[in-house]
């Protein structure tokens, strides 16, 4: 059996140029239950990719080539709407900004029930007892009071545990999370994570992890791909990449991670003849890819 | 307590405002040049003539003794009698409020209306030609002054293809069952569309003409609001969980962007008030801004004071329901 998303030779250059390319032929696979890491720096492309599987890329990025399969359907032949509607029914977005992810003119309730009212179907009360259920998974104490609330009375922790039992309402099949603790806390960062980890295992979910924090990677995810210029540079199993990345960039990126212990010697800039070299394979890869455009 | 607190201050900067008004419309009109007496006379009155006429108006008292008489009686609900028309002005004053209000409300239910629809199908089309077409709409209602629209109005569907009426409140020749001076409400009320009909056919251009600036603006605003919220991150995310555009802009985007557009209407409502003055007088419609015109011309003091009294007061009222109508879309200022 194929796997649950298909990412196959992804391009996507900026509207009307179709030569600047902010992903380069990107291609990933991942099974249901597996969480698979994107790593890499600001501007990597990361977010993207996963901007790209939901179908929220800016205006002013297209995808003009390759294929991304999500359980069984090929995304890029569908209408928009139709496609909305199944990214809707079986994938969710785990955003990066809690303060800003919230609609702040509406209720926490609405903004959890509305996909399961509207696109699914789901009796008004049916929605209200699984969006309950939904905030008790996420450990939230009083369930009925933050349902009642508005954004703005919760704090910054609290509304990314509701974005995350949001996103999990609909029991999708993929969740994509987008660097969902940066804009966090770091001694709510751990929580959070624990509880993302928690959720997709019982839910038995496939995920896309963005992150730039490699530390993360190593506690979440069992696959990652390293991104450089929105090309993959490397894919492997976490323990493995842990156990010593094959690529050069990999290991400049692992050695830049802050260490607590020794903060003086790990907080390094990635070296200059690796930037160069992973450069060089860039652009090769743009040589390669005019020559079959 | 604390609603009661706020409900409190609000008269109590309503009344400041209304007493301020009442102060410079009081002494201002006495710097204009013009005298009143001098109109009602015949030429070559005698001088007892005009020394009795102007001690029966109390015009020869110093004009602070006259603002003190003018303010107590505004107290008491009296606002003195109108020198042109030899009648108490508040009866005349509010005779004629309610088809100006009429008229205000109708060219603000249109602005609303055309405004609202261009910026939605504006957000809705961006980057289109459809959103460069609307563009350039907005650009000329701005440009074009209301009373210049009338004008263009009266030549279009008045002159050229008359369907609408271009002259006064509503025909002459109906015979008129109305106990109150709000004819649109009443006549809907009675069930009277016939009369209904022909007041739209006579309101519409004025109203129309007030409204497209109005529209123009609203459009512009709101069109830029709903495009910058269309970026936001939970607009984003409705998208993911499978709704299609248009509910987007409607049920995410649109409560927020809306709130500046708000406070924006009541302040443009206000001025949209002042355009009636001009507006009525193009159209001879029987409103407040017309006998205000022939107040000035006729230096008829306590008739212009009454109508600039009543003019601030629902300037204030409007203001007032702006800020409430605010609070009740905007959940974070509802506490505070």
């Amino acid at each position: 059996m194929s796997a649950f998303l298909t990412v196959d030779n992804l391009s996507a250059s900026i509207r009307g140029n179709i030569r600047q390319r902010v992903l380069r032929s990107v291609s990933f696979s991942i099974d249901t239950g597996e969480v698979l890491g994107l790593v890499g720096e600001s501007g990597a492309g990361k977010s993207m990719i996963g901007k790209a599987i939901l179908g929220i890329l800016p205006s002013a990025v297209e995808v003009v080539e390759g294929e991304i399969q999500l359980d069984g359907h090929n995304l890029m032949a569908m209408k928009q709407a139709d496609r909305r509607r199944l990214i809707g029914a079986t994938a969710a977005l785990i955003p990066q900004d809690p303060l800003t992810a919230l609609n702040p003119s509406r209720r926490i309730e609405p903004q959890i029930t509305n996909r399961l009212v509207d696109i699914l179907g789901w009796s008004k009360r049916d929605a209200r007892l699984r969006a309950l259920e939904l905030l008790d998974e996420v450990h939230i104490d009083n369930p009925e009071r933050v349902m009642g609330s508005y954004p703005h009375e919760l704090s910054g922790g609290m509304r990314q545990r509701v974005l995350i039992a949001s996103a999990f309402a609909a029991n999708p099949k993929l969740v994509v999370a987008d660097e969902p603790t940066t804009a966090l806390d770091v001694t709510v960062q751990k929580q959070i994570l624990r509880l993302i980890r928690e959720l997709q295992t019982r839910h038995e979910t496939a995920m896309v992890f963005v992150t730039h924090d490699l530390g993360v990677v190593s506690k979440v995810c069992q696959r990652l791909s390293v991104l450089y210029g929105g090309m993959v540079v490397e894919s492997s199993d976490v323990p493995a990449f842990f156990g010593g990345p094959g690529h050069a960039y990999s290991r400049a990126l692992l050695a830049a991670t802050p260490k607590y212990t020794d903060p003086e010697a790990s907080l390094l800039p990635v070296d200059e003849a690796v930037i160069a070299q992973v450069s060089g394979e860039v652009l090769a890869a743009d040589e390669g890819w005019r020559h079959g455009a | 307590m604390k609603l009661l607190r706020a409900i409190l201050l609000r008269l109590a900067t309503m009344s400041v405002t209304l007493i301020g008004a009442a102060v410079v419309v009081f002494f201002v009109i006495r710097i204009v040049p013009g005298n009143p007496i001098a109109m009602m006379l015949p030429p070559g009155a005698s001088e007892d003539d005009i020394a009795r006429l102007t001690a029966h108006y109390g015009l020869d008292k110093s004009i602070f003794e006259q603002f003190v008489i003018w303010l107590g009686g505004v107290f008491q609900g009296d606002f003195g009698t109108s020198i042109s028309l030899r009648q108490p002005v508040m009866p005349l004053v509010l005779g004629r409020l309610p088809a100006t209000m009429e008229l205000a409300i109708f060219a603000l239910v249109i602005a609303v209306v055309i405004g609202g629809a261009m910026a939605l199908t504006g957000v809705r089309y961006r980057a289109t030609r459809t959103e460069t077409a609307i563009d350039v709409a907005n650009g000329v209602g701005l440009s074009i002054p209301d009373f210049l629209w009338a004008l263009i109005l009266i030549v279009l569907f008045g002159v050229l293809m008359p369907v609408f009426h271009i002259s006064g409140r509503i025909s002459p020749s109906l015979d008129l069952p109305f106990v109150t001076q709000f004819y649109v409400f009443e006549s809907i009320a009675r069930l009277r569309f016939d009369l209904w009909w022909d007041l739209l056919k006579h309101m519409f251009m004025p109203a129309l003409a007030l409204a497209i600036p109005l529209a123009a603006i609203i459009s512009q605003l709101l069109k830029q609001s709903l495009k910058e919220t269309m970026h936001l991150d939970y607009v984003t995310l409705s998208r993911t969980k499978g709704y299609g555009e248009n509910h987007v802009i409607v049920s995410e985007a649109l409560p927020n962007a809306v709130l500046p557009t708000l406070t924006l209407i009541g302040v443009q409502f206000t001025f949209l008030i002042g355009g009636t003055v001009i507006i009525e007088r193009l159209f001879s419609y029987e409103g407040l801004g017309n006998m205000a015109i022939d107040a000035v011309i006729n230096r008829d003091l306590p008739l212009i004071q009454g109508i600039v009294i009543v003019f601030a007061l629902l300037f204030t009222v409007i203001n007032l329901i702006v800020d409430m109508t605010y609070a009740l879309l905007n959940p974070r200022l509802r506490h505070a």
